[in-house]
Parts: C-alpha cells; sequence; structure tokens
C-alpha cells in the first residue's frame, strides 16, 4: 500500500477530489496547511508598515492507496491540480505499513 | 450655568426665545421679572441620546478598532482594557472626577487662581446633584453622565500606545492617576467656563479636541516611548488579525461621533444640527483624503486606511464642530486626512517610536490640525458659524489657539511621564517578555479569543 501526500492550490481542491472519485478513491484527508517553494510571497500593507508574507495558504491531501492505483493516482492528481504557474504544489509518496478500519477492525486492502 | 465652551452664544439665544415666550403670554402669567432655567425636553432627550452613543464609542467602537488591529493573541487584552477603563473612570468620576473637572466655586472671569487650573470637592459624589438640577436646560444628572463618556474615551484611546506589552495593573494604576491629573484638570481649564486658564484666553474647542484628543495623543506617544517598542518591532510582521472588526469599530466611530461632537452644543438645536453636518463632511473628506494619499503612495487603498482617514477627519472636526460651516469641513477633512496620513506613515516610521495603534498619529496630529484651523474656519468670513468677539481677528485667534495646542502639550507631556515613572517604581510598565512573546490573553487574563 501507499500513503500519497498531495500539497495543492486550494482552489484546486474540488477539480481534485472529483477527478480522484472517478478513479475509484474512496477517502481523503484534507488539512489546510501553509508553505512556500519557488513561489514568492506577497506583500500586506498596514499603515505605512509592509510586511512580506512568505508562506502561502495551501491545501494538503492525503490518500491511503492499492499499490496498484498509484499511476493513475498521480496522474490525476497532477492533471487536475495543474495550472501551469508557479505553485501548483508537489506529491510526495511513501510506503504505507499498514492500515485498519476502527469500525470493523479490517486490516490491510480492506481497510483502505 | 452653562458650561459649554460655545456657552455665552447659546446663552443668548435661549434668553431671547425666553423672553418672547413670557412677553407673547405676559396676560396669562403671573408676574416673571428673572429668567428661571427650566427643562427643555427636547434638548434632554437629545443629551440622554447622545451620551449613549458617546458610550458605545468606547465600548464596543474602541475596543473593536483597536481590538482587531492587534494580533489574534491580545485580541482580548485590548477589549479588556476599555472595559476596565470604563468601569473604572465612571467610578472616579462620580467620587470626584465631575468635581474637579466641573466644580465652579471660586472661579471668577479674568481671575487667575488655583481654581483655574482645577475645580474643588463641592460635587465630590454629585453632591447636591438632584433630579431637579439643571444645567443649561437638561439636568445635571444627564450632562454629568456626558461629560463622564467622554473622560471614558479618552483615557481608553491612549490604550492604543501601549498595546501588547503593558501590565493590566500598570495600565489601571495609570488611567487612574491620568485621569485625575491629566484628563479632569484639562477639561476644567477648557470648559469649566469664566476664571478657566484657557475659557478666559478664549480657546475654541467644542467638544474636546484639546482636552480629549490632543491630551490621549501626546500622552500616547509618551507611553509608546516610554514603554518601549513591542519585542521585534519594526522586523517583526504585526499585522492586524482581523480588519473587519476594526472597520465594524470605526464606523461605530463614526456614528457615535454625532454624539460626540452635535451633543456637545447641550441642546437640540442648529447649533448641534450644524455641528452633525460638518463632522459627517470632515469625516469623509479625511477618509479620502488618506484612502488617495496610500494609493498614490503605495500603489492600493487599503481597509484600514480609510478607516484611519475617517477616525483623523473626526478628531480633527471635534473641536471645531461648533464654529466652522460646510467649506471649513471640507479644508480640515482634507488637511487631516493627508497630515494624518504622514505622520502615522511616513513620520513614525522615520522617527522609530511604536505606537502601536497610532495614537499620537491620528488624535494628536489630528487634534493638532483641527485646533488650529479651527481658528481660521469659525470666522463668518470663512463660512463659520461663530460669533467672534470684539477685537478678534483671524490672527488673533490661531495664537490663542496654538496657545492652547501649547499648553497642553508641555502639561499633559510632563505630567504622563512622572505618572508612568511612578507607577513603573510601583508594580512595573511592562509585562516580562516571555508574557508579550505568549499573548496578553492567555499571560494575563487566562483566555483565548478565538476558539477556532
Amino acid at each position: 500500500m501507499k500513503l500519497v501526500t498531495a500539497i495543492i492550490k486550494p482552489f484546486k481542491l474540488d477539480d481534485v477530489r472529483e477527478a480522484l472519485s472517478d478513479i475509484g478513491v474512496q477517502g481523503i484527508t484534507v488539512t489546510e496547511v501553509k508553505g512556500f517553494g519557488r513561489q514568492k510571497g506577497h506583500t500586506e500593507l498596514y499603515r505605512g508598515a509592509e510586511y512580506v508574507v512568505d508562506f502561502l495558504p495551501k491545501v494538503k491531501l492525503e490518500i491511503g492507496i492499492d499499490d496498484g492505483l498509484l499511476e493513475q493516482v498521480i496522474e490525476a492528481i497532477t492533471k487536475s491540480a495543474s495550472t501551469g504557474k508557479i505553485g501548483d504544489g508537489k506529491i510526495f509518496v511513501c510506503e504505507l505499513e499498514q492500515a485498519i478500519r476502527i469500525r470493523t477492525a479490517e486490516t490491510g486492502v480492506e481497510a483502505l | 450655568m452653562k458650561k459649554t465652551s460655545s456657552g455665552r452664544e447659546v446663552r443668548a439665544g435661549r434668553r431671547t426665545w425666553t423672553w418672547a415666550v413670557i412677553a407673547m403670554l405676559a396676560p396669562v402669567l403671573a408676574l416673571a421679572q428673572e429668567e428661571v432655567p427650566t427643562l427643555n425636553a427636547g434638548d434632554t432627550a437629545w443629551m440622554l441620546t447622545s451620551t449613549a452613543l458617546v458610550l458605545m464609542m468606547t465600548i464596543p467602537g474602541l475596543a473593536l478598532f483597536y481590538g482587531g488591529m492587534v494580533r489574534s493573541k491580545n485580541v482580548l487584552s485590548v477589549c479588556m482594557q476599555c472595559f476596565a477603563i470604563a468601569c473604572m473612570v465612571s467610578v472616579l468620576w462620580t467620587v470626584y472626577g465631575y468635581s474637579l473637572a466641573f466644580d465652579t466655586t471660586g472661579m471668577e472671569a479674568g481671575v487667575l487662581n488655583a481654581q483655574s487650573f482645577f475645580g474643588g470637592f463641592d460635587k465630590a459624589f454629585f453632591a447636591g446633584l438632584t433630579t431637579d438640577s439643571l444645567v443649561a436646560a437638561i439636568p445635571e444628572s444627564v450632562f454629568a453622565c456626558f461629560q463622564l463618556t467622554f473622560a471614558i474615551i479618552t483615557t481608553a484611546l491612549i490604550v492604543g500606545a501601549f498595546a501588547e506589552r503593558m501590565k493590566f495593573s500598570a495600565m489601571l494604576l495609570f488611567t487612574g492617576l491620568w485621569f485625575t491629573f491629566c484628563y479632569a484638570p484639562v477639561a476644567h481649564m477648557v470648559w469649566s467656563g469664566d476664571g478657566a486658564l484657557m475659557w478666559d484666553w478664549g480657546v475654541l474647542d467644542f467638544a474636546g479636541g484639546t482636552v480629549v484628543h490632543i491630551n490621549a495623543g501626546i500622552a500616547g506617544l509618551i507611553a509608546a516611548i516610554m514603554l518601549g517598542k513591542r519585542n521585534g518591532y519594526p522586523a517583526t510582521a504585526m499585522p492586524p488579525n482581523n480588519m473587519a472588526y476594526t472597520m465594524v469599530g470605526a464606523s461605530l466611530l463614526w456614528v457615535g461621533w454625532f454624539g460626540f461632537n452635535a451633543g456637545s452644543a447641550v441642546a437640540a438645536n442648529g447649533s448641534a444640527g450644524m455641528a452633525m453636518l460638518v463632522t459627517q463632511i470632515a469625516t469623509a473628506t479625511a477618509a479620502l483624503g488618506w484612502m488617495f494619499s496610500e494609493w498614490l503612495s503605495h500603489g492600493k487603498p487599503s481597509v484600514l486606511g480609510i478607516a484611519s482617514g475617517a477616525v483623523s477627519g473626526l478628531v480633527a472636526i471635534t473641536p471645531a464642530s461648533g464654529f466652522v460651516g460646510p467649506a471649513g469641513a471640507l479644508v480640515i477633512g482634507a488637511v487631516a486626512g493627508v497630515v494624518c496620513f504622514l505622520a502615522s506613515t511616513k513620520i513614525k516610521r522615520a522617527l522609530g517610536y511604536d505606537d502601536s495603534l497610532d495614537v499620537f498619529g491620528v488624535h494628536c496630529v489630528g487634534g493638532i490640525v483641527g485646533a488650529i484651523l479651527t481658528g481660521a474656519f469659525a470666522f463668518p468670513s470663512l463660512g463659520g458659524v461663530w460669533s467672534p468677539g470684539e477685537g478678534a481677528t483671524i490672527a488673533s485667534q490661531l495664537w490663542i489657539q496654538t496657545k492652547g495646542v501649547l499648553f497642553t502639550l508641555v502639561y499633559t507631556g510632563i505630567l504622563t511621564a512622572v505618572i508612568l515613572k511612578i507607577v513603573d517604581a510601583m508594580v512595573g510598565l511592562r509585562v516580562v517578555e516571555e508574557d508579550e512573546v505568549q499573548g496578553l490573553d492567555i499571560a494575563l487574563h487566562d483566555e483565548r479569543g478565538y476558539s477556532l
């Protein structure tokens, strides 16, 4: 099993969610995060005091999937989250050692 | 018994009407030789309303205006300070404050004595004030309460200068002492009537440009300097936590200010009406002045800018509100908006002090702009509605206004520094660094402003 973590632009969340549903992903966890990569921040002005805000709001998705689905998931996220402009985000893939459904105690791929 | 700086003028008007009524009813009335002050229901209703409006300016107006501008970890500390000040000043006003400000025993026009600077204790605990006592044509209880709301907001304004770093105990002590030695005496000197220092000078201050704004403003500057800069200022970003609050607060201030300025006519009459009109004009003009200045200077107009501009206009029109006409209001607003913008942004940054919420830049500078320009625009030749005395010229009045400004700056500036030194020795002014970093809400009040 794999744990796929994707950092995307917040307004792309709905598109990504739809794309993942279309390929059969049944669960996602979403967190609001801040971050930066190569995208520069913006300035804010308050009574003559200018601040450079480096951290930009992003959305993080975490998805547990079966190994077989990995390529499709990566393609779905990449296509739906992309705007072509700097700051589109990143996808990280980790090995997922175990998954358990709390209600039924199912483990492994059945729990995803 | 009139206690407003426009007293003489309004009293003359009232006497004329009273005599007209008596003359018309002479065949019917018993012999009426002397004018007996009587209660005017219209005036009273308006002053009751004004009092509520001015209290609203502090709670929640100022609490929201300032509260939205500090960081989220300090939002409650600002609310607490404003609310606690409203409570404490109310009590002190009752015990001795009203007396110190408005007792006129021993005062005589043109005579300089101790009572020229502060009142006695004849009105302590509102002695002699009954349901029937009158000031002008309104109950004295209403007058006293109205003036109380002015004392409250003046002391609450200073909070902006030392926000995010002052100990609550120190703030209470400071406020109590400052109210006693700076607010009440200056209010007395400008407003208590014949024999008062600045009243006798002829200073025009309709609703408190000097008494409230220059007074609080200079105290704010001294406090900001003596407390020192906030931890991390100016390199660390300290953006406002809730600009929507600030905008709501500024709006409440604007609406409430009608009570502040138009209520200072102590009557529901043409003077109050004109005061309301010029207040609206100056405020709107100043808001635009600041907004356009910022747009030109930074490239984008901001909500904080337009709201601050509006407040600067409100401040500047305060001393002028009963004396100037619409034309004067336009000029005063325009000048205040631009000058206060510069004072709160470029000049503040250049001089380096941390006046967190621009008490000096908006209130002191705006008050000075308004106080001085009142000296010119009060004259009918410049659209004013004031009746200058014999021999009064724009030049002479400008000098009188300047004297009032300078006296207040020096008097309150020095006393504020002394009071802060005393409070520092007693309890220490500033919170420890750890508390400042954690945030005053948790550190001083064990509370969280937002549970999101």
